[in-house]
């Protein structure tokens, strides 16, 4: 297992090396100019040239392409265009924000989505089935800003129960916070976090709903099911250890990717409520053609998504036993 | 075989009159009906019959572990007097594993994949002794060296892909033994096993059957099986009984044309043949459930069938003594 982790990390670089090159190569095709923005409309071609030149812009792509690569060697991805700062380090700065997020939402969702849908197959063809089925064609069809628009709109406007945008403390150092006697530092940030990660949360919930009711149907209907059955054992042993255990074995499968699709969602969720994550600054970074920004973005992104994925399929591995790594 | 000591000791399980219908898009029909069993300690009773002749839905019904699809609708289950069929669930719950077990035909699909073999007996254990964990691993290791599970300890700790088909069954054995009980149901035990092993598995339930003093309950498609461990033998044909003896009785006088037919087809270990196969030597296949004949429903298999065979069902009567069949062409002898 160790073997095959180390091995997955070694395929991190080829696969962070593409990332580069496809971001790379998407940038140089959309039209604009950092140096055109930067400078503002009232600059001269002259000025504009000076400042393109001092920025390297004016090279070649392979050789822009192979400067960037030769400096991300050395753990350098360049400095921000528009920030005056390493892109590491505003990264760095924002990264925290965006993971929490994500891992919240991901956690709700897989919350949301294994209750319902355990609940739905229990009760096949029931009224409360169709209703969870049909909950969960909503989130799967509904945009995630629509989503978080719709809960600001609902709990923060309407109700005021919770905060519309911005985020609390970091959470682990609210927890922190709770343990030393100030529960209300948690409080706080709990609140803020809940209506970003709900409305990131909705459509992953809604496909792991799906996925566990189907899986859960197909599983007791196994023989082992009937086995469970046959030692006495109560139902809801029998869901649980029997049936769960056995239906969430696809549903870990898929939850991999539902992480790459929630930090896609954040980028628009942290937009619309202000969360200081890293979805934010890309939207700035973008519209800004602050291409070493981007480009440091993109690359945080993909590793996250890969290192996440090879977490789960660790965690599959452990999970069922006949799962061999190789 | 079994002595005959348990001749008069009560039986432990007594079915009567027990009738299952299937409700499907086709409707509602029996795949099992007029059912009578009794098995008493140390006994084994033998149902024979083949592919479709309700065997399964007769041994799921006696735990009450009927598919969603199937009801018992008349009937009487009574185990050790108490009747099954008017217990709450979680009396029902209370006996199964405890007062009666069941071995399944593929013990792949029957153990949980992801559970190690010992979790899998432990948790039985845990359910109806009230034990705690070292008590219920001690139980199940006992269990294990109890069918000869070669390496019991480490098997414990393995999960059920990691074993021999036959060490499976073991498994699933000592898994149905963990609790001691009372009445054995197994259905088909050594169909998906080789046939080297299908011989080593059916003597251990044997000699453990004797052993332990179980009343057996066994489903099998093979009369060299029922020959070999046989006390009683009840044969079943689309649902019905249609002939009940000692086994003894059974294989001197076979009465009903359908156990001819399967004596017939005894052609032993035809090497690379199943024991499924051997039976379709029959000609023709049992009729569909939910489209039985009228009279008799071998008929149209049946070498001797009259008219009336076609138009009335046969009674099952006892044509000599303690040996019954439901055929009209054996008048009492
Ligand atoms: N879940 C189910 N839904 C509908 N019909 C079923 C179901 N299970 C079994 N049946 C039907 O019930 C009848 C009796 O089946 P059963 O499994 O008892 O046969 P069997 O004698 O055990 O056969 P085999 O030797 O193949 O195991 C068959 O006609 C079968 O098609
Ligand atoms: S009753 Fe008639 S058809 Fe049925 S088994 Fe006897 S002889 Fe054959
Ligand atoms: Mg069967």
């Amino acid at each position: 297992m160790l073997a095959y982790a180390i091995r997955r990390l070694l395929l991190l670089v080829p696969m962070a090396a593409g990332m580069v090159i496809v971001t790379f190569a998407l940038l140089l095709m959309v039209p604009g100019d950092p140096a055109h923005v930067l400078l503002g409309p009232e600059a001269t071609p002259d000025m504009i040239a000076n400042l393109r030149a001092s920025l390297g812009l004016d090279n070649p792509w392979y050789v822009r392409l192979w400067d960037y690569f030769a400096h991300l060697l050395q753990g350098d991805m360049g400095r921000s265009i528009f920030q005056n700062a390493p892109v590491s380090q505003i990264i760095a700065g924002r990264l925290g924000a965006t993971i929490e997020l994500a891992v919240v939402a991901l956690l709700l969702a897989t919350l949301i989505g294994m209750t319902l849908g355990v609940i739905a197959a229990m009760r096949q063809g029931s009224l409360i089935d169709t209703a969870t089925m049909l909950l969960a064609q909503l989130g799967v069809s509904m945009p995630v800003y629509w989503m978080g628009l719709l809960l600001m709109l609902g709990f923060s406007v309407q109700l005021n129960w919770l905060p519309a945008i911005g985020r609390g403390a970091p959470l682990l150092d609210a927890f922190g916070a709770a343990l030393t006697g100030r529960p209300q530092v948690l409080a706080d940030s709990l609140m803020h976090i809940l209506l970003p990660a709900l409305a990131l949360a909705a459509y992953s919930a809604a496909v792991i709903s799906r996925l566990v009711r189907t899986s859960m149907l197909e599983v007791l209907r196994e023989d082992f099911i009937r086995t469970a059955y046959a030692k006495g054992l109560r139902r809801p042993r029998v869901v649980i250890r029997h049936a769960l255990r056995n239906a969430l074995l696809p549903v870990l499968s898929v939850i991999g990717m539902q992480f790459g699709i929630l930090l896609g969602g954040a980028v628009l969720v942290e937009q619309i409520f202000a969360w200081p994550g890293l979805g934010q600054l890309t939207i700035g970074a973008i519209s800004q053609r602050d291409l070493p920004l981007v480009q440091g973005i993109t690359l945080t992104f993909a590793l996250t998504f890969a290192i996440i994925n090879l977490i789960v399929d660790l965690l599959y591995a452990v999970v069922d036993p006949r799962v061999r790594l190789g | 075989m079994a002595a005959e000591q348990h001749s008069d000791s009560p039986p432990v399980i007594a079915v009567s009159d027990l009738t299952v219908e299937i409700r499907s898009d086709r409707g509602s029909y029996p795949v099992v009906a007029d059912m009578a069993l009794a098995v008493r300690p140390g006994e084994t009773l033998c149902i024979v019959g083949e592919s479709g002749c309700g065997k399964s839905m007769t041994a799921l019904s006696l735990l009450r572990l009927l598919p969603e699809a199937a009801r018992v609708t008349r009937g009487e289950i009574l185990i050790d007097g108490e009747d099954l069929l008017a217990m709450n669930e979680h009396r029902v719950e209370d006996l199964r594993g405890e007062r009666i077990a069941m071995i399944f035909q593929e013990p792949l699909t029957a153990l949980n994949p992801v559970l190690t073999i010992g979790e899998q007996i432990a948790e039985s254990v845990r359910q109806h002794r009230k034990v705690g964990h070292r008590a219920a691993m001690q139980r199940t290791l006992e269990t294990l060296q109890l069918v000869q599970m070669p390496d019991a300890a480490r098997r414990a700790r393995q999960f059920p892909h990691e074993l021999s088909g036959g060490m499976r069954q073991r498994a699933m054995i000592a898994l149905a033994l963990a609790c001691d009980p009372r009445i054995l149901v197994a259905d088909e035990p050594t169909t998906a096993l080789d046939v080297t092993i299908q011989a080593q598995i059916l003597g251990l339930i044997e000699d453990l059957q004797q052993r332990l003093g179980t009343a057996l309950i066994l489903i099998t498609h093979d009369l060299g099986v029922v020959a070999e461990v046989a006390d009683r033998v009840v044969v079943m044909y689309a649902g019905r009984r249609v002939e009940e003896a000692s086994v003894y009785e059974l294989f001197d006088h076979p009465i009903h044309p359908y156990t001819l037919g399967l004596m017939g087809a005894i052609p032993r270990s035809v090497p690379g043949r199943s024991a499924a196969e051997r039976l379709t030597d029959i000609a023709g296949t049992v009729p569909p459930p939910w489209d039985l004949p009228v009279g008799c429903a071998f008929a149209p298999r049946c070498p001797g069938a009259s008219a009336r065979c076609f138009a009335e069902r046969p009674p099952f009567e006892e044509k000599r003594p303690g040996h019954f069949a439901a055929c009209w062409e054996h008048v009492h002898d």
